[in-house]
């Protein structure tokens, strides 16, 4: 199991979760202007289980997320992870071993400072390729476990402290451009944790094609400076209910690329008929090393895997998350088996008058 | 990364994009995703408005959309996914209309 959640080192915040839970009780002293406005509670939850080369694990976890607007500029977000994990203890240990991990993923201040831009302040989620802010949570990935090489370019642990100057430069309706900007600074504390670096992500959307392309670029600024490079292509053809999603990524010890293709059977009655609820789903990945030292979470030795899953869209906002991957390096071939559920919760922070 | 790795690459992204456009060929027209419990559906005699356009282009992008939700909450919503998705101002706007007609 590859969640980027499990690899980032345990910031077991416990200081973040009570900002969290602090602002949950600040925020309905503020004066909501509009209607629409109140903030919400959301996130996902999962129960995954990961058979690998013949262990067992199993992964509950949750994530909550809150979203608050205060007046007419400002949105304050922030995530948590509360995450539990079995693993068989083998040899001399019998039985399972169990460790839980809680940790803020994010709490930033956005300020739409101007209609092309948007500052973001706080501890955020760092903009590299597509997999870290959009693919991460539990109740929107169609595998329950990240790309391979997911950790390049996240400045070894996904998140950074500091700024970021981020929105869409220009639109119509044929074209999107946007663009991320962030500069974060080194805290070795357990909470709020970042390394330093800077980077960003420009990328063009074409509406009516929906497709996607995107360049992003990281430089760690702290031991040994590295340099990171990715790039994405993403398609959605319309009204087909296929997703195509592809990331490539260089890091200064390894490299690779996914490729991954979802499908709704959508033709056969519609998204919500028994059979459009299927999600047959394929990835294809490749890891590079470009040399022997082992800094970035990718696996020691060039590896290729396939991936091929099975999802079922229940209605509620219940997803079960089936898959089977064979995975080739010169270590040794393996099976993965993983099988999950998930789901995902939205709601108003208190109730309506 | 080496030549071979690439042309593999290429060549599985091709497999999916010809399934991609195989599958356009015989697809239905656009249906409108659910939206909020307080949205309904627009009728399909009436020409597609801004927000709906705006919500199919980009709503199921990163994540299928959700089921429903209340009004109250369409504002922060909104919002929210126009940072993480850098949506324009203009798109803020028509899709806050679309949620809140
Ligand atoms: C760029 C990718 C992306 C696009 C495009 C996108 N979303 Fe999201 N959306 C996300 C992510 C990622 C989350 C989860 C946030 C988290 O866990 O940090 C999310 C969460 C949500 C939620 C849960 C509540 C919340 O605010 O977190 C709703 C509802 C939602 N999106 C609706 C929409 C709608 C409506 C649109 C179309 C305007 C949209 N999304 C477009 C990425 C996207």
């Amino acid at each position: 199991m590859q969640r980027p959640t499990l690899k980032i080192a345990p910031r077991a915040s416990a200081h973040a979760i009570r900002c969290f839970l602090l602002a949950l009780v600040v925020l309905p002293l503020a004066q909501y202007d509009s209607a629409q406005n109140t903030p919400l509670i959301s996130g996902g939850g999962a129960f995954f289980t990961s058979t690998n080369g013949g262990n067992t694990n199993y992964y509950p976890i949750t994530e909550p997320v809150l979203a608050a607007p205060l007046g007419q500029h400002i949105l304050v977000e922030s995530r948590a992870s509360l995450l539990e994990s079995f693993s068989p203890g083998g040899g001399s240990q019998p039985g399972y071993i169990h460790s839980h991990f809680i940790a803020e993923s994010y709490l930033q201040g956005d300020f739409l400072a101007l209609p092309r831009l948007t500052i973001v302040a706080g501890h955020y989620l760092i903009p590299f390729n597509t997999y870290n802010e959009r693919l991460s949570p539990p109740w929107i990935g169609n595998f329950q476990d990240g790309p391979l090489i997911s950790p390049l370019g996240l400045l070894q642990g996904g998140s950074g402290l500091g700024g970021m100057l981020r929105g869409n430069a220009f639109a119509s309706n044929k074209h999107s451009i946007s663009y991320a900007y962030f500069y974060s600074t080194r805290r070795n504390a357990e909470e709020f944790a970042a390394h330093r670096g800077t980077g960003g992500r420009a990328s063009l959307y074409l509406p009516e094609q929906r497709l996607e392309l995107g360049l992003s670029y990281d430089r760690l600024l702290q031991g040994t400076h590295e340099n990171f490079y990715g790039a994405y292509l993403w398609w959605e053809p319309k009204d087909t209910g296929l997703r195509v999603r592809s990331e490539a990524a260089r890091g200064h010890h390894a490299q690779g690329y996914w490729v991954e293709a979802d499908y709704r059977l959508k033709a056969f009655g519609g998204f919500d008929s028994a059979i459009g609820r299927i999600e047959p789903v394929f990835r294809m990945q490749q890891t590079l090393r470009r040399d022997t030292i082992v800094s970035d979470g990718l696996p020691l030795v060039n590896t290729q895997r396939a991936d091929f899953g099975l999802d079922y869209n229940f209605p509620h906002n219940i997803r079960i998350l089936t898959s089977y991957a064979r995975q080739f390096s010169s270590t040794g071939n393996r099976n993965v088996w993983e099988t999950g559920i998930a789901y995902r919760f939205l709601f108003p922070a208190w109730k309506g008058k | 990364m080496s030549f071979k790795y690439w042309i593999k690459g290429s060549l599985t992204l091709t497999l999916v994009s010809a399934l991609g456009l195989a599958a356009q060929q015989n697809s239905t027209p656009a249906t409108t995703p659910p939206v909020s419990t307080a949205v309904q559906k627009q009728p399909p005699a009436q020409p597609q408005s801004e927000g709906e356009r705006v919500f199919q282009q980009n709503c199921w992008r990163c994540h299928d959309a959700p089921e429903g939700f209340s009004p109250r909450i369409s504002g922060t919503i909104v919002r929210h996914m126009r940072v993480r998705a850098s949506l324009s101002q203009h798109d803020e706007q028509v899709l806050l209309k679309f949620f809140n007609p």
